[in-house]
């Protein structure tokens, strides 16, 4: 159960005044269960990186298998690999459009063929699964307010039981609360089901503390590929093309720089916080 | 998919006709769309043919990308030219079908009912293709301005306009991404009967019609708030004025006109088709 990615190329509008080669020899393995993310500026390539995974986009030339098949053979089943592999848009509660919350969220299982009572299970789940408070149910989506929009529109997809789920920016233009409520449930979300989770984002601070693997793009290609440390220990690459890494990691590479013998490879701030106290007490101790 | 397009759309080159006063080339296409219409001898048309390559050339627009332009109305073309064919009498009786018959004059006038509706689509779409959407109303607004004795709101109209331009990518964006969302959620928009389809189309339609009010309030909240209030005292930035170029563009209409006149009315070769 993986995703790979070979040589993957994808121009848009080829041929036309507008044409913009956006991917450039993307090659990578997600395997089932990792949860990780995919940074990059904007106009890096991510959103259409993303939408090849299910199908959406066709490369240019390249291959990608899921489950060590090759889509683009003759007659892959599109609409199977759509119900497991689940693509959250940027804002996705801009697709709601239905008269009630409950009913939207059961537009993905229904066109998956399932029985209504079927579907009426799975929407409950996924939208037990993000949160969404029952008394809600019977609104119309577009009552609610930004951050119940858009976990209706992301159970709208996790009602389809998607084996992988991928979200462009889920984040975006919420406030700082919703945001962490928001990804505090994806993780629990992944920890819950262990499903493939697929996080697209432009801010490391967002991504660093959940995520077990970042994927770096930039200009179309893969710059960087790996745990968080190793990425973020590349941060001066990270500053020169438009990214940071968290700023705990200019910290404790400030303190190294000053002889404070830190490691450097902290990426939270709880992390960085018990590794200075834990070396300021041995200082201490050693005077 | 919806990108593909490229009638109606601007295409970025550095070219004198891009350079030249949005009033010159509408002033042109029009001119140049009549002189179609008016004319009816061979040597008329190939004088168009001349004068709409020339223009091309000159445009810098490649001819792939025009062609492709007339992809979209090929249907509205064979319909044109096979009900001409068939439909119109008169002159020879080239091929009998017993119920339909081909005339001489049916085909004649099917062969140049094409050529003219080609040319009227490449020679409009010139205009669109290198005059940016609100260069283009800012023309209109120019060459309109006098009928605002009549108490027609030409400034407002104009504003419209450029606002209706304005969004038509913004809202071709818009549909490619909930397409793509609720495709990416199992819709299905390519099979099943003409009710099915129309049906699957609702939660493409809702989303669009949601965002395209939202856009509306924001801008009109947007240009409220930078007091924004009708075309009355309102001075441009860019004010249109004629250059060298633009008088020499005029010229070389008139002299286009003044050819297909000659040739169609005083040279002794010629078909009329009328």
């Amino acid at each position: 159960m993986s995703i790979r990615l070979e040589h993957i190329n994808y121009i848009y509008s080829q041929g036309s005044a507008y044409e913009k080669h956006a991917l450039k020899d993307v090659s990578l393995e997600i395997p089932q269960g990792q949860f990780v993310g995919i940074i990059g500026h904007t106009g890096s390539g991510k959103s259409t990186l993303i939408q090849h995974l299910n199908g959406l986009l066709i490369a240019s030339s390249g291959a990608l298998y899921y489950n060590g098949q090759n889509i683009y053979q003759d007659k892959y089943d599109m609409k199977s690999l759509r119900s497991q592999v689940g693509l959250v848009f940027q804002y996705p509660e801009h697709q709601l459009f239905e008269v009630d919350v409950f009913t939207d969220v059961c537009f993905g299982p229904k066109n998956q063929g399932l029985s209504k009572q079927e579907c009426e299970i799975r929407a409950k789940e996924a939208l037990e699964l993000v949160g969404f408070p029952e008394k809600h149910y019977s609104q119309s989506p577009f009552e609610l307010s930004g951050g119940q929009k858009r976990r209706a529109a992301i159970a709208g997809v996790l009602a389809m039981r998607p084996k992988v789920l991928v979200l462009d920016e889920p984040t975006a233009g919420l406030d700082p609360k919703g945001r962490d409520d928001i990804l505090d449930q994806i993780a629990q979300l992944h920890g819950q089901t262990g499903m493939t989770v697929i996080l697209v984002s432009h801010s490391m601070e967002d991504i660093a503390r959940y995520v077990e693997r970042i994927i770096v793009m930039n200009k179309g290609t893969k710059m960087l590929d790996g745990a968080p440390r190793e990425v973020f220990s590349h941060y001066r690459e990270l500053e020169q093309v438009g990214l940071a890494a968290p700023q705990v990691t200019y910290i404790m590479h400030g303190l190294k720089e000053r002889g404070i013998d830190v490691r450097t490879d902290a990426t939270t701030v709880e992390e960085a916080a018990e590794e200075i106290s834990g070396t300021l007490h041995f200082l201490r101790g050693h005077r | 998919m919806i990108r593909d397009i490229t009638i109606g759309q601007y295409y970025p080159a550095k070219s004198c006709i891009h350079r030249l006063d949005p009033r010159v080339k509408i002033v042109s296409t029009l001119l140049f769309l009549i002189s179609l219409f008016v004319q009816n001898s061979l040597l008329g048309y190939a004088a168009a043919t001349v004068f709409l390559g020339g223009v091309i050339r000159a445009s810098r627009v490649p001819l792939k990308f025009i062609v492709k332009g007339l992809k979209a109305v090929v249907m509205l073309l064979m319909f044109t030219v096979v009900m001409q064919l068939f439909l119109t009498k008169g002159g020879d009786v080239l091929a009998d079908f017993r119920i339909f018959e081909i005339t001489e004059k049916g085909l004649r006038t099917a062969v140049f009912m094409a050529v003219r509706l080609i040319y009227l689509i490449i020679g409009s779409s010139i205009m669109t293709f290198t005059t940016t959407p609100n260069a283009l109303t800012d023309g209109m607004e120019s060459l309109l301005r006098p009928l605002n004795r009549f108490q027609v709101p030409v400034h407002e109209v104009a504003m419209m306009m450029s606002i209706a331009l304005r969004f038509i990518p913004i809202l071709l964006e818009e549909t490619d991404k909930i397409m793509k969302a609720q495709i990416a959620r199992g819709a299905d928009l390519e099979s099943g009967n003409i009710i099915q389809r129309t049906k699957a189309m609702v939660p493409i339609l809702v989303p669009l019609f949601v965002s395209a009010f939202r856009r509306a309030n924001d801008l009109a909240m947007a240009m409220e708030s930078r007091c924004y209030n009708g075309g009355e005292n309102r001075t441009r930035m860019k004010p249109l004025v004629y250059k060298t170029g633009d008088y020499m563009a005029y010229a070389v209409t008139v002299i286009y006109l003044t050819a297909t006149f000659v040739l169609g009315r005083f040279v002794p070769f010629h078909l009329w088709i009328f």
